[in-house]
């Protein structure tokens, strides 16, 4: 009985352990599609610039064939009265601050999906419905998806949104960067539309030559700081201001790649599946040890 | 002596006053439920693009999962380290296990936005994922626990498949292969033993892992990279908890009584394990430096505070008292003190720290969220009651040696 039994329990985690080989193998295949390119583009916001026309809204819902009011009713600017936040029916918001510099003049801020260079909902999403793609873009597969919102939880910027009032098929909503347009070699829905020079796209690297460029040529007009340069390890979005971030409304991830902890812990814990393996011998010693002592008694 | 107790079917009732009530706290759930199917999940929750997860995903889901630890430790200890003794307990916290699990699964579906596609993680993976490990691994032993209950359902009705006049020629082949499958699955169980404890240790830390990512939008007092440890370890110091509070009430419940002698040694197996925690979980703070947020006056630091008081500290010096631990009633109060820890901990972790940058407003759960969550935990109730009427779960005086009198039992048997 009690060779028996030891036989079988080597034989079973001979089975396991090639069958687990075989898992991980398929597994590191199995992982979402995240390309960090060189080349990947951006967008430059200078939210000293924008005259909060809010155009880009108008022009992204009909990019992305979501329901709107006519553009002229964009003129409101009551609209600004209370903070809003990019929704499953608006990829895009415009918000209004009060100017410290010339009170009559108020910043008008453009919010949308930052393009993290190491996404936050990519790492997370349980199917790998996210993707970060060559250019830059991040975007979502509505094929995978399951809705369990986790890429919500995980996203730093509070991104993503979700149909909750859909009880057949509720999408993740979130600016896609137009990658349907820009696959074709169009600008983005809301860069090509807007009126004065608030958005520059281009190559990131650039962007970033550039936004150094005008804090140094106008030092009273900017303070020192690329916000998405180094937030949450770097965005594909960069935003130039002449007041602090946190005053208007853009939180502090911190500078290192939000992912990182966690991935780390996930990939030690399971290194290759030899951590369990290694418990799973362990436990099976045990448990013969234990019973052998039991008989012997 | 331990050979005269042996899990029986208990000769009870099914109805009594109150499984009517509980079945109508299901049935309320239920409704809300349509709800949720008919109109989508915004239409009986609280949840927006701020709050994503309420309490179907940290009560029904995290805490579920925690609460259901007892089927692990008490299968790691009985089967694993063969401590005999304890061996009338396994079959109760393996069914608590099977149905606790059942019920996340639940959970999980009807949180989902696209409940029809609950089988995509098995197809489509994504290992950087925290809750990609958590979902395979939950599948995976939900499975497993599945097959350790089948020996239960074959014990049951070995010798005694007796189907009706047109069907009873399926007697004898049924009876047959019964008795194969049964002859089977006692040659590759203890595989499932320990694949379910590996299994177990895994998603249980995984799911700590989970708000890791959420980074700077979870309050310091939790947010820690030890997370994951501290999910296991306080899954793994509610398990027997949780074992004597069910089996105190099932006792209770079905008029037996209660195996106290089991029930304080597993209770003096607590105050290492505990302690284990307390001290992890402090020691976390400490070394973090986060404590200075228990100075400020807030729901997080009340919340914290309560959490480590009430849910580890109190139950831990009344874990190490022998009065404690030979009375029934002060047995029962630490146990649940214990499970009401873990439970906070699993709410405060998934949505009292949880703090959004443009929160419009705390996060509370609707009337439909709490009505569904009730609801389930109602029917997890009323089928263990139903199961245990029907399959040798629960450990009984055997009645072929029911001579002695060291084990009365009032009015379960006739
Ligand atoms: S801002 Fe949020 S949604 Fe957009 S890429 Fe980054 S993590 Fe993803
Ligand atoms: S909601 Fe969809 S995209 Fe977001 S994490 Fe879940 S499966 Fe992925
Ligand atoms: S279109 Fe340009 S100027 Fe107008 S609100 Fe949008 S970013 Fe600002």
């Amino acid at each position: 009985m009690q060779k028996q039994n030891r036989r079988d329990f080597l034989k079973t985690s001979a089975i396991l352990s090639t069958a687990i080989a075989g898992l991980s193998t398929n597994k590191t295949k199995a992982k979402p599609k995240e390309i960090l390119s060189e080349d990947r583009m951006g967008v430059l916001v200078d939210t000293t610039v924008c005259i909060g026309c809010r155009n880009c809204e108008w022009a992204c819902k009909v990019a992305h064939e979501l329901p709107t009011k006519p553009k002229e009713s964009y003129s409101d600017r009551t609209a600004f009265k209370k903070l809003r936040r990019p929704s499953e029916g608006a990829l895009t918001v415009v918000n209004e601050f009060s100017n410290p510099q010339n009170l009559n003049i108020p910043t008008d801020v453009k919010v949308q999906c930052m393009h993290c260079d190491h996404p936050s909902c990519v790492s997370a999403c349980i199917v790998g419905a996210m993707s970060k793609e060559e250019n830059g873009s991040v975007i979502w597969d509505t094929d995978k998806c399951i809705g369990c919102r986790y890429c919500m939880v995980a996203c730093p910027f509070q991104v993503p949104s979700f149909q909750y009032d859909k009880a057949l098929n509720p999408k993740i909503m979130k600016c896609d960067f137009c990658f349907e347009r820009t696959k074709i070699g169009k600008l983005p829905a809301c860069v090509e539309i807007c009126p004065v020079e608030t958005l520059t796209y281009g190559p990131r690297s650039e962007l970033i030559k550039i936004a150094r460029d005008k804090i140094k040529h106008n030092p009273d007009r900017y303070i020192d700081h690329i916000y998405g340069e180094n937030e949450a390890g770097g965005t594909s979005w960069l935003y130039l201001a002449n007041q602090d971030f946190a005053k208007i409304a853009f939180p502090n991830p911190g500078d290192k790649p939000m992912p990182g902890t966690s991935e780390s812990i996930q990939h030690g814990i399971f290194a290759y599946f030899v951590p369990p393996v290694f418990f799973y011998a362990i436990l099976g010693g045990i448990m013969w040890i234990t019973k052998k002592r039991k008989e012997a008694e | 002596m331990e050979d005269l107790m042996k899990p029986l079917q208990v000769e009870k009732k099914y109805f009594t006053p109150g499984v009517i009530v509980l079945s109508l706290i299901a049935l309320n759930g239920l409704v809300f439920l349509a709800g949720r199917f008919l109109f989508g999940i915004g239409a009986v929750t609280n949840l927006n693009n701020q709050y994503p997860w309420g309490i179907w995903i940290g009560v029904d889901v995290a805490a579920g999962v925690a609460l259901a630890a007892g089927g692990f430790t008490t299968a790691a200890l009985g089967h694993v380290m063969h401590r005999e003794k304890y061996h009338a307990i396994i079959r109760p916290a393996l069914l608590t296990a099977m149905l606790g699990y059942t019920f996340v699964a639940l959970g999980v579906s009807v949180d989902i936005g696209r409940w029809y596609y609950i089988w995509h993680p098995l197809v489509f993976w994504n290992g950087n994922s925290a809750l990609f490990e958590v979902g395979i691994c939950v599948i995976m032993y939900v499975t497993t626990l599945y097959i350790e209950f089948l020996p239960i359902v074959t014990e049951r009705f070995i010798g005694n498949v007796r189907l009706k006049s047109f069907f009873s020629f399926l007697n004898k082949p049924l009876n047959k292969f019964l008795r194969i499958l049964d002859k089977g699955l006692a040659k590759v169980m203890f595989f499932f033993i320990i694949l379910g404890v590996v299994l177990s240790t895994l998603h249980q830390s995984s799911l700590g892992t989970l708000m890791i990512i959420a980074g700077p939008k979870m309050h310091p007092l939790w947010q820690t990279p030890i997370l994951p440890l501290l999910f296991l370890l306080s899954a793994i110091s509610v398990g027997f908890p949780m074992v004597i509070f069910e089996s105190l009430i099932a006792s209770k419940s079905l008029g037996l009584k209660p195996e106290m002698e089991v029930l304080s040694s597993l209770g003096r197996i607590v105050p290492p394990i505990l302690g284990i925690y307390l001290a992890f979980k402090i020691g976390d703070i400490v070394i973090r430096g986060t404590f200075v947020y228990l100075l400020q006056f807030n729901v997080q630091s009340v919340m914290f505070i309560i959490e480590v008081l009430f849910g580890a500290i109190i139950p831990l010096r009344m874990f190490l008292s022998e009065t404690v631990l030979k009375s029934k009633i002060l047995l029962f109060i630490a146990s649940s003190l214990v499970i009401f820890g873990v439970l906070l901990n699993r709410i405060n972790n998934f949505i009292i720290a949880y703090h959004p940058p443009y929160s419009y407003g705390a996060y509370y759960p609707s009337v439909g969220e709490l009505s569904v969550t009730i609801g389930f935990i109602a029917l997890l109730i009323l089928a263990y009651r139903l199961i245990v009427i029907n399959f040798p779960v629960i450990s009984l005086p055997d009645k072929q040696y029911m001579i002695q009198t060291k084990f009365t039992i009032r009015g379960s048997q006739k």
